[in-house]
């Protein structure tokens, strides 16, 4: 016997699903622009696809970032990817033992121990395990229970698994998880019953088999039980396009194509699609988002991204968003949520002035220096930070060149996060020129927002650009700055768009440790809390940002630092309004501290009109 | 036995209060954290419209004063505590009193201009506020520059820590507007030669004669009044501070030069204030200015009965309105002590 009609749910549900992911991939794949399609189809025959295969079982099956993040939350999610992934392959296997080896219907193996009551000792089991593939199944089916198990009490007691705050689910995601968390139970019941009737199954679906066929009439049972498994396993398949499941298959393809070196491009595509569908709204990223201080938790990226998969992103939505960077460190997927919100941003259409008339009579600078300084509007808007990147500069004897001392033009990163990609390219456009002109080797930036953009952006050809704390360290290391240590303790904020966002979290410490006692907070580093003060939000007002800043400046405050050293001219100011603790920037730090060299290079900054 | 008041401050308004108070035959404490009276008064050289001189304003108020009315200088209120129908204060010295009743008379502090940092005080030697202004005219000398030069034009900036949220501060300070008028005028005075601008949002004359001191400083002293925020300052070769603002009702961008620029520093609410209203349990402090029970019909009440306001700890005030407002809290004080 092969066939019988209760397998039909679970054979249709996937032939549905199967189809329905053909059409979607179909459409994806003719989405892709044509050096895309190409890459694509290139690295499927690549080395690289060894990679990409090892990536899929790494976080795909055993969610290894789920479990850096937190053990318990890891097993959960592991159980479920790998008991099940283990469950089809070892029940494949069992069914061609069984069989005898020739190629089965999809259902067969699922439903394996309804056809076949096989309690044959195999070949190989005389001498090894007696009832291997019994015993195998069972255990694998005990793991994903042990799962549920967890899942279910992940429901009341998400603070066990590092989640303070757990994902709010809309209808059909509740249906799709009903049905998911009912597929095993149902199997582990149907295998059990019909082990009980025929004396069958593995050390788990045997005892309790034994036990059931004691008090109830298996003989009633075992049918409809089997029915109910086939059935949930169809709710979950028809369910599963539109649903957050519908990441189970798009996670593989992400990474494949992002290990194929194809990236998010233009909004909407494909990929951006893709990138919605392969959120699984885990809600790892609830808890990162400091817009929850503000009591903003709807623009979060797990349901800014749901909002956006299913059309429903509005202005404000796109707009509840600092930029950064949190979720994006956080999120297991690794999906660009800044890219996509920038995105959504692009197609909102947001109305500005682009009226760049004040760009035209700007002083031309083509005086060659060896550093062009550039501080940015931020660092205009601090005088001291750039005051004390013009004193470095004198005392290192460094000739350079101050290109926006008379007027800057933003570097255009605000426009762009802003999702006004051509008004920030006149900008950019505009600065570029403006650099190239002076013929230096090295620009150096006081702003990591100007920084970020200069480095991601700008074809500054052959010209390196750095961040000032970057460039301090430089300078220090080679000797041309002496710092004098300080007895005072401070506390060093990793700016998000220095160090999440362009990785620099080394240098600024490495210099701060030669001036100050350096003490660490409890988010640091990558985790770094944003100041509130952020360019890439449009849509908070000032109360909510102060409570960002404020919960912010409460973290850092802890150690009790004598000063708040940052090394973004934004974050300083926010800080400073915060008004708790003294704030300044790395470069004032160095300023204040550094030996002043007796006989300085004649280098008076030169900047012709 | 006498009634007893404690009165918190010992500028315009804890010494109005004072007085007048005594006057009604209440014994009072007056508690001054510095060794003399007066409060800002003292630095001030002149107060609008009139230019009446701060020290000649300071005088006729203390003078007078009551001998029922004891000072006790030098104390810092540190503790203040409700106690069944009376109340506890002590100060940091060990100084401790009781009173029937409490008035508030802390004031206000004026607005540490370096939290604008893009304004320049505290990095740029010709950025100074409108304090250090009053206090160059009081030594009586010339007008001159951190670099000794008469400066050719002087920029006034108005609402400097007033009206902006992003130093936490959504208030008006009310007096700045005419402040910045009488002290161009009084620049212009010194320095005919020299051109004086100043910057602001909007002006709110709404004073006695302030609206003819302003047409003045227009058409006898041709100041030029431009409405624009400063944006940024930059600091030139020559010291000189160099002005990004926006003329908004030209809609267009300016650059000016200027030999000294003034920052218009407004009135924050004391620190002191709320911790100590903290203390004893007042409950509407919403910004750091102590809120009173009524701000049309009970505006020398607080929630607390026994607890009053009197000047700018409830919100900023010129002189005058200080000086009436301590007067009203005096009658209210007597009203609750049922005399």
């Amino acid at each position: 016997m092969t066939f019988d009609l209760f397998v039909l749910p679970f054979f249709l549900g996937l032939l549905f699903l199967l189809a329905v992911l053909f059409i979607k991939y179909s459409r994806w794949i003719a989405m892709m622009s044509g050096p895309d399609r190409v890459k694509a189809g290139m690295a499927l025959f690549s080395v690289g696809m060894l990679k990409t295969m090892w990536e899929v079982f790494l976080e795909s099956l055993l969610h290894r970032k789920m479990f850096k993040r937190n053990p318990l939350l890891g097993y959960m999610h592991m159980s479920f990817a790998l008991g099940w992934f283990l469950l089809i392959v070892m029940g494949n296997l069992e069914s061609r033992v069984y069989s005898g080896g020739h190629i089965n219907p999809p259902y067969y193996p699922i439903f394996l121990k309804f056809f076949i009551h096989d309690k044959r000792v195999l070949p190989f089991e005389i001498f090894t395990l007696p009832g291997f593939f019994r015993f195998t199944m069972d255990l694998i089916l005990l793991f994903v229970l042990s799962g549920l198990v967890l899942a279910i009490f992940k429901r009341t007691r998400s603070r066990w698994f590092g989640m303070k705050r757990a994902t709010k689910h809309n209808k059909l995601d509740k249906w799709a998880i009903t049905s998911l968390w009912l597929i095993f139970p149902m199997r582990l019941l149907a295998e059990s019953f019909t082990a009980g009737l025929y004396k069958g199954g593995g050390f788990i679906t045997n005892s309790l088999g034994s036990i059931f066929d004691a008090v109830l009439p298996l003989q009633y049972l075992a049918y409809p039980a089997w029915w109910a498994y086939s059935t949930m396993l169809g709710v979950f398949f028809v369910t599963l396009p539109w649903s957050r499941f519908m990441h189970i298959p798009t996670e593989v393809m992400l990474i494949y194509l992002r290990n194929a070196g194809i990236k998010q491009g233009k909004y909407p595509g494909s990929f951006a699609e893709l990138e919605l569908r392969a959120c699984p709204r885990c809600g790892v990223c609830i808890d990162v988002c400091q817009m929850n201080d503000a009591g903003l938790n709807g623009s979060t990226a797990v349901y800014f991204i749901r909002a956006l998969r299913e059309n429903r992103a509005e202005v404000q939505l796109n707009s509840n968003c600092m930029m950064c960077g949190r979720c994006l460190e956080a999120c297991p997927v690794g999906i660009d949520t800044l890219g996509l919100r920038v995105g959504a941003r692009s197609v909102d259409n947001i109305m500005v002035a682009s009226d760049f008339s004040y760009l035209l009579p700007q002083p031309s600078v083509k005086r060659k220096a060896d550093v062009v300084y550039f501080a940015g509007c931020m660092g205009h808007l601090t005088p001291g930070v750039k005051n004390a990147m013009q004193k470095i500069f004198k005392n290192a004897g460094v000739n350079y060149n101050f290109i926006d001392k008379d007027g800057s033009i933003c570097c255009g990163r605000p426009l762009k996060l802003a999702g006004l990609k051509d008004a920030a390219s006149k900008l950019t456009d505009e600065n570029t020129l403006k650099i190239l002109e002076t013929r230096a080797d090295l620009l150096v930036t006081s702003c990591p927002i100007c920084y970020k953009i200069f480095s991601d952006d700008y074809k500054l050809k052959g010209m390196q650009v750095m961040h000032h704390s970057v460039y301090i360290d430089k300078l220090v290391t080679e000797g041309l700055l002496t710092l004098q240590p300080s007895a005072l303790r401070a506390v060093y904020h990793d700016p998000c768009e220095l160090g999440r966002g362009s990785g620099i979290y080394l240098e600024p410490r490495n210099v701060l440790k030669q001036i100050a006692e350096v003490a660490e907070v409890a988010e640091h580093g990558v985790n770094s809390l944003c100041c509130g003060g952020s360019i890439g939000e449009l849509g908070m007002n000032s109360t909510q940002r102060n409570t960002i800043r404020d919960g912010a400046l409460k973290m850092l405050c802890e150690p009790q630092p004598d000063v708040l050293v940052t090394a973004c001219p934004l974050c300083k100011k926010t800080f400073d309004s915060g008004n708790q603790v003294a704030v300044k920037d790395i470069a004032e730090m160095v300023a204040e501290s550094m030996t002043i060299n007796r006989q300085p290079v004649n280098n008076k900054e030169l900047v012709e009109a | 036995m006498p009634k007893h008041v404690i009165v918190i401050g010992a500028g315009p308004a804890g010494l109005e209060t004072s007085a007048n108070l005594a006057k009604l035959g209440i014994a009072v404490t007056l508690v001054e954290k510095e060794e003399s009276t007066g409060g800002h008064v003292k630095q001030w050289h002149a107060l609008f419209p009139a230019l009446l001189p701060g020290t000649e304003a300071l005088d006729a108020i203390r003078k007078g004063m009551p001998e029922n009315v004891r000072v006790q200088n030098k104390t810092t209120v540190t503790g203040i505590e409700a106690v069944n129908n009376y109340f506890t204060v002590s100060g940091h010295n060990g100084w401790q009193e009781k009173a029937d009743a409490i008035v508030f008379a802390t004031g206000f502090q004026l607005f540490d201009a370096r939290r604008k940092e893009e304004y320049g005080y505290g990095i740029y030697e010709n950025v100074i506020t409108s304090a250090d202004l009053e206090e160059m005219f009081a030594t009586g000398k010339s007008l001159v520059n951190r670099h000794g030069n008469k400066p050719e034009r002087i920029g006034f900036v108005h609402c400097v820590g007033s009206r902006d949220e992003k130093v936490n501060n959504l208030h008006c300070s009310k007096v700045c507007c005419i402040t910045a008028v009488k002290q161009a005028i009084e620049v212009k005075q010194m320095l005919p030669e020299a051109e004086v601008f100043c910057f602001y949002m909007d002006l709110r004359m709404f004073g006695r004669h302030y609206e003819e001191l302003y047409k003045e400083a227009q058409e006898k002293y041709n100041i030029q009044f431009i409405r624009g925020r400063l944006s940024e300052s930059a600091e030139d070769q020559d010291g000189n501070i160099v002005l990004k603002v926006e003329d908004t009702l030209l809609g267009k961008p300016l650059r000016i030069k200027a030999g000294l620029l003034v920052l218009m520093v407004g009135m924050e609410p004391l620190a002191g204030t709320k911790s100590l209203a903290d203390k004893l349990g007042l409950t509407k402090v919403p910004d750091g200015f102590i809120q009173p029970a009524d701000e049309v019909l009970q505006s020398n009440f607080t929630e607390l009965p026994g607890v009053f306001v009197a000047g700018a700890c409830s919100g900023p005030k010129s002189v005058s309105d200080t000086l009436a407002d301590a007067r009203s809290a005096a009658l209210a004080v007597a009203g609750f002590l049922k005399l």
